[in-house]
């Protein structure tokens, strides 16, 4: 998915903000916000970071700053597993013009060696938002791995994906209600983008803003096709 | 070891790579973490999993791993048996428990 692309997509479907959140890398998040400011899009730069239980989380973080910070944090923990180009393809960073700036060499999909605890602390040391993904997934999810919300994780919301029947899931896990709840698409392809979203409340666009539109978003909120 | 001695061994079912039984086992690794297993297997190992899906193949390619062995009478993903057709890579069964099954293969080889 190139960055024009996404934003092209994103401005088809309407969507005021997206989350861009590669697995354990934060590089294309920048290139895609500098477009982004430019087509009237806010994107929230952060990852999907796997922890070594390998739930799957979404941290976002503001600021070059931070981002660096995160990135550094990632670099550092990142299992150092050599990717194999032929079998999980090619892991570029590239610029507008779809130019390669950078090609990881260790293998993103892997896990980081951080437990869920860990990556919570740090996030929210950076002032970040923590939200696990998914949680319907069979795979990936703090539900597949865990079976439970740990009654002392500090999350800012929980993830639905764009299959979810969400009735019948908090009908099936009614201990989660009285958490926030946002839908994203986990779009992996241009054509996802979008595919679902949530309704955010504020007066203007901002991290902070959407931090804490973030931590009151109910059900209600959802916006599944 | 070969694959095919520790298959009638152990009894196993195969679901793929009938023709790939040849190979030499030099160990087993039994975990459910891709990312363990992308860390820490060493090629020439028996991988012992209840996951099923296409990414287990990946891995198994990627660490050089011998085979599959899919516990607890889980069966592969049909995309996971395509990718284990093209890598060569074999899948087979039990209904054993991993505890069990990797005792005994443990025992196998040692």
């Amino acid at each position: 998915m190139s960055p024009l692309a996404i934003i092209n997509r994103a401005k088809e479907r309407s969507l005021d903000i997206i989350g861009v959140t590669d697995h354990n890398s934060t590089l294309m998040a920048p290139i895609i916000k500098e477009i982004g400011e430019r087509e009237g899009v806010y994107v929230l730069c952060g990852a999907e970071v796997t922890t070594i239980e390998e739930v799957h989380i979404l941290a976002f973080v503001d600021g070059s700053k931070a981002l660096t910070q995160l990135q550094e944090y990632l670099n550092r923990y990142l299992m150092k597993v050599p990717n194999n180009p032929d079998i999980f393809g090619y892991q570029l960073v590239v610029n507008e013009s779809e130019e390669v700036l950078y090609q990881e060499e260790n293998l993103l999909i892997g896990a980081i060696e951080q437990s869920l605890d860990e990556v919570e602390r740090f996030v929210h040391s950076l002032g970040g938002i923590f939200i696990p993904a998914h949680i319907d997934k069979a795979s990936n999810s703090l539900l597949s791995q865990l079976g439970f919300l740990p009654p002392d994780l500090s999350v800012d919301a929980l993830e639905f994906s764009a299959n979810c029947k969400v009735d019948s899931f908090i009908k099936n896990n009614a201990y989660l209600i009285g958490n926030s709840f946002i839908c994203s698409s986990d779009a992996h392809y241009i054509e996802d983008v979008g595919r679902c979203s949530t309704l955010l409340e504020m007066n203007s666009i901002s991290f902070e803003s959407i931090k804490e539109a973030v931590k009151r978003s109910g059900l209600e909120n959802l916006i599944l096709t | 070891m070969k694959l095919k001695e520790i298959k009638e061994k152990l009894d196993l079912k195969v679901f793929s790579g009938e023709s790939e039984l040849d190979k030499e086992v030099i160990g087993g690794y039994t975990s459910d973490l891709l990312s363990d297993v992308m860390g820490h297997a060493n090629e020439g190992q028996l991988w012992i999993t209840l996951q099923t899906h296409k990414n287990v193949m990946g891995v198994a390619s990627l660490k050089d791993l011998a085979g599959i062995i899919l516990v607890k009478g889980f069966t592969p993903d049909a995309d996971t048996v395509a990718l284990s057709k093209s890598e060569g890579i074999p899948i087979l069964g039990t209904e054993m428990e991993a505890f069990e099954l990797s005792g005994k293969l443990y025992n196998l080889l040692n």
